[in-house]
């Protein structure tokens, strides 16, 4: 069809407003991360840069940072790998019981968090026995980013060239080699995707996490949870949401650069 | 390469299972006594609401754990809970030495062993605590004391004053007279709210023949169920952070309702507000710091106690948190002068017209033997039919 | 020529331990399957699977009432209470009406701003917009609840927009609590749906027309089957979310409870470990039902 331009205008007036309402909300939480009033008081009272300055200050806050960033690192990087070997195995072969694994590496996801944590909260602590702390966290959060990354490299793996591998393995190629040079040079991009979008899972994931965390582990949603009980340190809370968000900026923007080269 | 980590995969598997095995075997005693003060430990694992232990870590002028690790020596981790019930599943994992816990979680602990009885001797600090929150209910069982408070508070009621007229002095107005201000009645999200209706029914339902509102037999727990469902219908919404409490009054979102001093205080100098104790008198909470059964450092444990207690850590620390002290001797530490007043500390006429959480249990605290009273799981399903 | 290239070739190669595993696995397509496999289905076998299992054999447990200890005895009680309590059947009810609710604006709102972003905009616009609705996913998730928080307040920006034309913020609701969800899950429903509909060649889309066919006639012929697995992708998204949710309802959603919160409370305030994972299962049965229903539409490659 062609789209006429009444269709195109009218379909970027609905992206404008949509864009509009998806800001709407941010907007007021970069301008509550200035604001005087210790309540969030709407209109601002006025303006400080206080909760900034308490913010970067915070030790707790660098604390939960870097375990956010940890975790989400560790369970991305066995996401990585066990979603690429998974989408390795069900792209080039046929075998009973497919759909099955296929189902299984969705239902992490697919099914709510709370269902997610209370199951592995209840394996770890009464059946295991384990001592909830960040590795029984990072197994959670690998658990449900599998599938992020097995379906980016799955998609790309069916646009490749099978020829090329056997071509590879003609030469005298061993299977690592293979990989190492031929296959992995294509699922490149797809695996930063899956692992940038496994990362943004784990690093905002706050039910899953609450189940499964320990004593010691604060993550940085969890973080936020404890702080917006008390209301002198609200405000800082949105600080952070601001810093995450500009600091997403550059490896989005490389991401899609990535997946607009893919696609060409 | 890949059939190696499915091997240290199923190793790892056998580990853990022969540690379960460890774990099963573990045993959490009732809890003997200790008997002297023996050498510091180094490290200290506690537990209890936000505020309760400052580090200076979240602000660097408020800290009074860094002098108690100079003078001790143990090393203090802190962390907190958002509400009872998170308190009692946190402790149970046997992770924490010490715990700050309400009285809607005291007794559940006790019953389920997880705490030690306390020799009083051996916290100096004990001695100059106000009688009236000693050996009671909440934290005595038996004739042995399980917990030292922390502080207390009352459950005050809060209004608008330029929406609620006549100024309230009674409960009346967020029951029975609920209806005057439709959506805008606010009430503390939690099964224990329901002592509150029990407390109202106390002073204008006599018939009913509740002497405590922790001890409710079924027809009284569906009386005060009754008239909770009623007051549904006109809240706006429950709270139980308050952040969530201090940012609906402001809005107008709620004009009445159950608040703590602390949260009347954070109020913006704008929003015009009240808080009182009315005539009924009110629940409020009394929170008790108590060791685990299975600390291993006690001696820590012990010391913390005796250093919560003493005249200018507790002033620090109530103050901080928003709740009276446990001492006449903290009122002169505190950084505001007004700080004991406002909180009526001290005042036993104003204490005594609280009534304190308590963990509903099956043996009527009241005394009665010939009905079973309701439990709190009993409340916790009460209150979810409640909410609806 | 090519001989002598093979033979040095394969005279250079050394017969390395690597290269003799690599040997093996290529000849035995069917080891180099599993290998592949075992670790992955082991992982989530073993982590994910036995652990909901295991939810299901706590769900047929009970508690004493008296010593709050779990009594290991298969009993229906919990279960049966599901269908036979008014407090479950209607909290199971709204919380499935919300969800529907919140999948379907959100697939609404998404379709219009996906089809924008593949087929209307230009390269640079279509980066910008696609970061543009990335970004809020790095906003916690907690930070946004409490913003809505103060939009839909009595004294909030949605009732200063609403007052001049005469109605009033719904305020903290039901309906809030559902726009709010609304809202957050909106990119994770605009992200497959965008997949889809780049998948969707345009020549296809200009053959249509040129054999006569008006756009709604494509739309409704070409495009909407071939996007409808991406749809069902981003539904399942929104629907899951919203039926587990528990902290949002409690932030903007004024009194009311959703089958989360009641989960959440037998888990801790009850204690009641068995009949959390009785509740659980209500949500589990539902998102099975849903996936095995959409299986046949192949949505579930679009996640």
């Amino acid at each position: 069809m062609r789209i006429s331009k009444f269709a195109k205008i009218v379909l970027g007036i609905a992206t404008s407003a949509v864009l509009a309402v998806i800001y709407l909300p941010l907007f007021i939480v970069v301008i509550n991360s200035f604001n005087r009033s210790m309540n969030m008081d709407w209109p601002p009272p006025g303006f400080t840069l206080s909760w900034w300055t308490r913010a970067f200050g915070s030790g707790g806050l660098m604390a939960a940072l870097g375990t956010s960033v940890t975790i989400a690192v560790c369970a991305s990087i066995i996401a990585l790998v066990l979603g690429t070997m998974l989408a390795l195995a069900l792209s080039r072969y046929k075998f009973f019981g497919q759909q099955s694994i296929g189902l299984m590496v969705i239902l992490p996801i697919a099914l709510p968090g709370i269902v997610t944590g209370l199951a592995l909260n209840n394996a770890f602590r009464t059946v295991l026995g384990l001592q909830l702390s960040m590795a029984t966290v990072i197994i959670a959060h690998a658990t449900f980013c599998v599938v992020t990354v097995y379906n980016n490299v799955l998609a790309r793996l069916s646009r490749t060239n099978r020829n090329l591998e056997d071509a590879s393995a003609d030469l005298g190629a061993g299977i690592f080699t293979t990989f190492r040079l031929v296959t992995l040079p294509q699922i490149g991009s797809a695996l930063i995707a899956g692992g940038l979008l496994a990362f943004a899972l784990s690093f905002d994931e706050i039910i899953v996490t609450t189940f499964t965390a320990g004593s010691g582990v604060e993550t940085l949603p969890i973080w936020i949870l404890n702080n917006m009980f008390r209301p002198g340190k609200a405000p800082v809370v949105d600080v952070v949401a601001v810093t995450t968000v500009l600091i997403s900026i550059v490896p989005l923007y490389f991401a899609q650069r990535l997946a607009r080269e893919d696609a060409k | 390469m890949k059939l190696k980590k499915t091997t240290g995969l199923l190793v790892a598997l056998a580990v853990s299972l022969a540690l379960t095995g460890c774990a099963a075997g573990s045993t959490t005693s009732a809890g003997s006594m200790l008997d002297k003060l023996g050498k510091s430990e180094s490290t200290l694992t506690l537990l209890g609401w936000p505020g309760y232990a400052e580090d200076g870590s979240n602000d660097p002028k408020v800290d009074w754990v860094t002098p108690f690790e100079k003078a001790t020596g143990c090393q203090v981790t802190f962390k907190p809970y958002g509400t009872s019930d998170e308190a009692l599943s946190l402790f149970k994992t046997g992770q924490y030495d010490a715990i700050a816990a309400s009285g809607d979680a005291t007794l559940r602990l006790v019953a389920g062993g997880y705490v030690q009885p306390l020799n009083t001797k051996l916290i100096p600090s004990y001695a100059k605590v106000y009688d009236f929150l000693k050996n009671r209910a909440w934290n005595t069982v038996d004739g042995k004391t399980y917990g030292v408070p922390h502080g207390y508070g009352a459950n005050l009621l809060m209004y608008n004053t330029k929406v609620v007229k006549p100024a309230p002095t009674s409960w009346s107005v967020v029951f029975d007279g609920a209806s005057t201000y439709k959506g805008k009645v606010t009430a503390y999200d939690s099964p224990i709210y329901i002592a509150d209706a029990a407390l109202y029914l106390m002073k204008h339902q006599p018939a009913l023949g509740i002497t405590n509102p922790y001890a409710l037999d079924a027809t009284q727990l569906a009386a005060a169920v009754t008239l909770l469902k009623a007051q549904r219908a006109n809240v706006g919404e429950y709270w139980s952070d308050y952040l969530k409490s201090i940012q609906s009054f402001e809005t107008g979102n709620s004009v009445v309702g159950t608040t703590w001093q602390v949260i009347k205080n954070s109020m913006s100098a704008k929003a015009s507000v009240d808080a009182i104790l009315p005539s009924e008198g009110a629940t409020g909470w009394s929170d008790s710091w108590m060791v685990s059964s299975t600390s291993k450092h006690v001696n820590c444990a012990y010391k913390w106690l005796d250093y919560i207690d003493s005249p200018k850590a507790n002033a620090a620390a109530t103050e901080y948190f928003g709740e009276a002290p446990v001492t006449a001797d903290a009122c002169q530490y505190a950084s505001d002068k007004a700080f004991c007043a406002t909180y009526h500390a001290g005042d036993a006429a104003y204490a005594a017209k609280i009534w304190y959480w308590t963990t509903p249990i099956t043996a009527c605290l009241d005394g009665r033997k010939d009905v079973k009273c309701t439990d709190y799981s009993a409340w916790t399903k009460a209150w979810q039919e409640i909410k609806g | 020529m090519p001989n002598e290239l093979s033979d040095a070739g394969v005279a250079a190669i050394a017969v390395t331990p690597a290269r003799r595993v690599s040997s093996f696995f290529y000849k035995h397509p069917k080891a180099r399957l599993r290998a592949l496999i075992a670790l992955p289905a082991l992982w989530l076998g073993l982590v994910y699977v036995a652990a909901l299992l295991m939810l299901l054999v706590t769900a047929f447990w009970t508690v004493d009432e008296f010593t709050g200890n779990t009594k290991v005895a298969f009993k229906l009680d919990n279960i049966i209470s599901l269908f036979t309590d008014p407090l479950y059947t209607t909290v199971t009810l709204r919380t499935l009406g919300i969800a529907l609710g919140v999948t379907l604006v959100d697939v609404i709102l998404a379709l219009p701003i996906a089809f924008f972003m593949s087929k209307v905009a230009g390269p640079r616009l279509r980066n910008v917009i696609a970061i543009s609705v990335l970004l809020p996913l790095w906003a916690s998730y907690l930070v946004k609840a409490y913003a809505w928080r103060s939009v839909l307040s009595d004294k909030g920006v949605l009732q200063w927009l609403l007052a001049p034309i005469g109605l009033n913020t719904p305020g903290y609701s039901l309906w809030g609590a559902a726009i709010t969800l609304g809202y957050i899950w909106l990119p994770y429903v605009i992200l497959p749906i965008y997949g889809g509909l780049e998948k969707v060649p345009s020549n296809m889309l200009e053959a249509s027309s040129d054999l006569g066919a008006k756009t709604l006639t494509t739309i409704r012929r070409i495009v909407f089957p071939m996007i409808l697995p991406s749809i069902i992708a981003g539904s399942i998204f929104a629907f899951s979310l919203t039926l587990g949710d528990y902290i949002t309802i409690s932030i903007v959603g004024g009194p009311n409870q959703m089958l989360g919160n009641l989960i959440y409370s037998n888990v801790g305030t009850a204690n009641n470990l068995p009949m959390a994972a009785a509740l659980a299962l209500i949500p589990i049965a539902i998102m099975f039902g849903y996936l095995g229903a959409v299986r046949r539409t192949g949505a579930l490659d679009n996640l």
